[in-house]
């Protein structure tokens, strides 16, 4: 490439780019050169923060990610454990938060799309999605209470249209609602999918003059510059951002994905990554970079779906269902023709060489020549000021606990939009195509399929308490490893590995980049104390709206195995009679809780107390009792404590019960480490000796069905009035326009 | 020998694998045919046209598949008199197809909807549901943005006179629950000459006890004798 003059508007150029002065001193370096406006966004897609890592790479190193039944962690499109008989889980979490904001349906779309990529990339068959999400009040009548609700119909029906038209179910997930997200919602989105443990693929493109082969659909305009998109913080304006959100197509990535899979049969290809965020840009820099490659390409033969498409509109287009494949020579024929049968373009568009520089070409003519290492692994990385929050000073104190009466604060506290049931929402989704779902998310805790190819069972779940994780970043997080993990073994499965999902405001406020780093701190403690490394995440920054940050919240989605898949225990009593024991002692635990919350609308207080080993001997203590086939069910408490844990179960089953726990106000509590046990009526004195061997905290607190209502100490309901709050709470107000 | 049912693919279908799982379970020999064959091969009992999203259904469910190549082999099949069952998104192109009749409508609510739904055997009087009686109620997974079946009230009246409305949506005690808006709670009903089935829900997703029911199986064993 020739040395050119800069170009001309330089300073508007980079402030389009979002590149600083100090960028393009860089960059100027790294090329010995003036860069062309190409080159100047592709380094400013690459070291975007949603492609770069740059403000949180210095915390995220330093995770636990081994442990003898890990195959791949973190660092490259998905993590990969071993679930036995040779068989293995390949999953992830990601956001499409920013999008999702802007143009609800396509962006969780294509989140789900997104991330069905990532695991089928690795050679795995997705079998199951969770959906983790966050959004404002829903339960306003004013302007924002109803785009909110516009917001939860457009991302539920994304979801529904996607997941559903890939034949994956959705089982399960989360959703739930704060002011703090009306700027700025949350939509994460997990899949896991299912390989042969020795037939992953990676995103690596080595052996020089092997070709690299552009498959899926054409490439558009849609999507350009999405990743320098959700690098930036709201405003107004940023509606007007709607042409950079992309648009999903559900038949192709169906047709993808079988072709892929058909491909994957095959010894063609050497490595394969999805194009998501930065499109063809981060795709062959990635695979180039993790094999230490270099890459020619020519963009001229990229299948274009518009007309007189340039150079750097195929590098920066998010157009949706595309991969890089790079194959053995020779190959390429036979590989070209699976995707010919599946429809699909498939056209050899470069190939691998030793330059450890990317060269791209439009015919014969050069028009970008960038070292790799310099632009990808080795970008330059932020050190962002930290500070600690002013807020959690003003916030130690709470309102007097117990100053509304029990009965009241309950009845607030199960018609919550967090505590009832959305059958609105998740019977939107196809959750039972594969024919492999055991157990769903309304069916309460962990999500569970059976793995037909060895008899064995996946439990899933995914768990963040933001409020939690205000008043504590650090503690907040490990209390959301914690509670995945806890739900997990609820259903019997022994907790295995996260993916998490890192959504944080404005890393360039040092108050939040105080809360990333401690909330690092906490997932990094809990998963060494818990043994379940983290196998693969996203960070999410900027998600903040004229200048108000949402709440720290680090999504967690926890998998577990389950050695008999005949042997999942439910999360809803299943049979009168049966003993119900509370597991666990109940301090006095009101920080963060949704009792403050529905009671004083206060965020606050001191997080709950965290005992790691007290954790580890509840799933011990169910995990074990599961196997031996004393338990009915088992059900974790959270929210709103035994209380609304009693209230959930009665609802579900039908079934009231007379407990006298006697704890006051502290029915209410949400101390950690607890869960509500159903005992099968022959097996209490074996499940007592276990019990009492693990050295647990338990407390009998009746039998399934022995009161018409729901009975705790000085709160009492009828069963179907419960029922008629937990089913019809939340669609009364989502319909609130109709 | 055992039965031997092909299975259809159209592009976008995605329940041909759950298809072929419930049928090899109660027996069967299973085949899964793509969409470009012209016709059904010799020797096949039964040709199933699974659920899923032929062609993305972008246009109107079934709309474009009932254009494939092996619409004409299927369309042979049948007319010859051999059994021919579509499912969901398959009841949608035989729908299409004029195999069977009546139209398809979004459901009431415009949204998709997945949940375990009881259904009640209207009659029993054909191939598909002989080894279940009228009246059975059976408890089977919906899934489907377009299951709300019109027909014209003369189109309605024959179909009684035929017996060709197999199964109508209900609630747990019989009693009429219907989830999308179909006329009469239509779920599923056959031709005139009770060969070709078409229903909305999905026996396949019912065939082992951990999944919630196994009420699929009386369903589809039927086609076994």
């Amino acid at each position: 490439m020739e040395n050119n003059k800069p170009l001309e508007n330089i300073e508007q150029i980079l402030k389009d780019h979002k590149l600083s002065e100090n960028d393009y001193v860089q960059i100027k370096r790294i090329l010995g050169r003036e860069p062309n406006f190409l080159e100047i966004g592709i380094f400013s897609a690459m070291w975007s923060e949603h492609c770069s890592y740059k403000s949180s790479r210095k915390y995220l190193s330093g995770f636990p990610t081994e442990a003898e039944w890990v195959i791949q962690g973190p660092g490259e499109n998905a993590g990969v454990i071993d679930i036995g008989d040779g068989m293995a889980a390949v999953f992830k979490m990601e956001s499409h938060n920013h999008p999702s904001f802007i143009e609800p349906y396509q962006g969780a779309a294509t989140g789900v799309g997104g991330i069905m990529r990532d695991v089928f990339t690795m050679g795995a068959r997705p079998v199951a999605s969770l959906d983790s999400l966050r959004f404002g009040d829903i339960k306003q009548d004013n302007d924002t209470g109803k785009y909110q609700r516009h917001l939860v119909k457009g991302v539920v029906e994304g979801i529904s249209g996607y997941g559903n038209s890939m034949g994956v179910p959705t089982i399960g997930g989360e959703t739930s609602f704060d002011s703090c997200y009306d700027g700025n919602i949350l939509v994460n989105a997990f899949n896991l999918g299912i390989a042969k443990a020795d037939e992953i693929f990676y995103g690596r493109a080595e052996g020089v003059g092997n070709p690299v082969i552009y498959v899926g659909s054409k490439t558009g305009r849609d999507g350009l510059g999405g990743a320098v998109m959700s690098s930036d913080s709201f405003t107004e304006e940023s509606k007007k951002l709607r042409p950079t959100v992309q648009v999903g197509d559900p038949f192709t990535e169906k047709l993808l994905l079988e072709a892929c899979l058909e491909a994957f049969k095959t010894d063609y290809i050497i490595g394969i990554q999805d194009m998501g965020a930065a499109g063809l840009t981060s795709s062959s820099f990635e695979m180039a970079d993790r094999s230490g490659s270099g890459m020619k390409m020519d963009l001229s033969k990229v299948p274009a779906r518009e007309e007189n498409m340039q150079p750097y509109e195929f590098m920066l287009s998010e157009s949706q269902e595309r991969m890089l494949i790079c194959a053995n020579k020779g190959d390429e024929d036979k590989l070209i023709e699976i995707f010919h049968k599946w429809e699909l373009d498939a056209v050899v568009i470069g190939e691998v060489t030793d330059t450890d520089r990317m060269e791209l070409f439009w015919g014969e003519e050069q028009v970008a020549d960038i070292p790799i290492k310099p632009i990808s692994s080795e970008c330059p990385l932020a050190d962002r000021p930290i500070s600690k929050p002013k807020y959690l000073e003003t916030i130690a104190n709470t309102s007097e606990v117990g100053s509304v009466s029990n009965q009241e604060a309950f009845e607030k506290m199960m018609s919550s939009v967090e505590v009832v049931d959305k059958a609105w929402i998740y019977e939107q989704y196809d959750s039972m195509v594969q024919t492999n779902t055991v157990k769903k998310g309304n069916d309460l805790d962990a999500s569970v399929i059976r793995v037909k190819e060895n008899g064995k069972a996946l439990a899933m779940s995914s768990d963040c308490n933001p409020r939690y994780c205000y008043v504590d970043p650090k503690g907040g997080s490990a209390a959301a490893v914690m509670e995945s993990g806890r739900n997990v073994a609820m259903s019997g499965a022994v907790p295995k590995a996260i993916t998490d999902c890192l959504n944080f405001g404005n890393p360039e406020n040092p108050e939040v980049m105080w809360q990333f780093a401690e909330a690092t701190y906490g997932i990094k403690e809990a998963c060494k104390e818990l043994s379940t490394p983290v196998v693969s995440g996203n960070v999410s920054l900027y998600n903040e709206t004229n200048g108000k940050s949402v709440f720290p919240t680090p999504s967690i989605a926890m998998v577990g195995v389950n050695e008999s898949q005949d042997r999942v225990l439910p999360s809803v009593w299943q049979e009168k009679d049966n003993y119900v024991y509370l597991i666990g002692k109940t301090e006095s635990e009101f920080g963060g809780s949704l009792y403050l919350k529905e009671n004083f609308d206060e965020v606050a207080g001191a997080l709950p107390k965290i005992d790691y080993s007290k954790e580890l001997k509840l799933w011990e203590l169910v995990i074990e009792a599961n196997k031996r086939e004393l338990l009915a069910s088992a059900k974790d408490l959270n929210v709103g404590g035994l209380a609304i844990a009693l209230g959930k179960l009665s609802a579900k089953s039908g079934f009231g019960i007379s407990a006298k726990p006697e704890l006051g106000v502290d029915i209410f509590s949400e101390t950690f480490s607890r869960a509500v046990l159903e005992v099968k009526a022959n097996k209490e004195s074996e499940f007592l000796v276990l019990a009492h061997q693990l050295g647990l905290v338990y407390e009998k607190l009746g039998k399934v069905g022995d009161s018409d209502k729901l009975e705790i100490d000085d709160v009492s309901m009828e069963v179907s009035k419960i029922q008629d709050i937990y089913f019809n709470t939340f669609e009364n107000i989502i319909h609130k326009e109709d | 020998m055992s039965k031997r049912v092909a299975i259809v693919q159209f592009p976008g279908t995605n329940c041909e694998l759950d298809t072929k799982y419930a049928f090899e379970k109660l027996g069967f020999e299973t085949e899964i045919l793509w969409h470009k064959e012209e016709a059904i091969p010799e020797n096949i009992d039964l040709v199933v046209i699974p659920g899923g999203f032929s062609y993305g259904d972008y246009l109107r469910s079934g709309a474009i598949a009932r254009f494939s190549p092996i619409m004409k082999g299927v369309k042979e099949y049948a007319e010859s008199g051999k059994n021919v069952l579509g499912i969901c998104n398959g009841f949608q192109v035989l729908v299409e197809a004029h195999l069977l009749p009546g139209a398809m409508k979004r459901n009431d609510n415009l949204h998709f909807i997945s949940k375990h739904h009881h259904l009640k055997v209207v009659n029993s009087d054909n191939k598909f549901l002989s080894a279940m009686s009228e009246d059975d109620i059976v408890n089977i997974h919906i899934a489907h943005a377009e299951g709300n079946f019109f027909a014209d009230e003369s189109t309605l009246h024959e179909m009684r006179e035929n017996n060709q409305i197999l199964l109508t949506y209900c609630d747990e005690n019989g009693d009429e629950l219907n989830p999308n808006g179909s006329v009469d709670s239509i779920a599923g009903i056959c031709n005139k000459n009770r060969n070709v089935f078409g229903l909305m829900p999905h026996p396949e997703r019912a065939v082992d006890s951990i999944l919630g029911s196994t009420d699929g199986i009386k369903m589809l064993e039927g086609f076994l004798d």
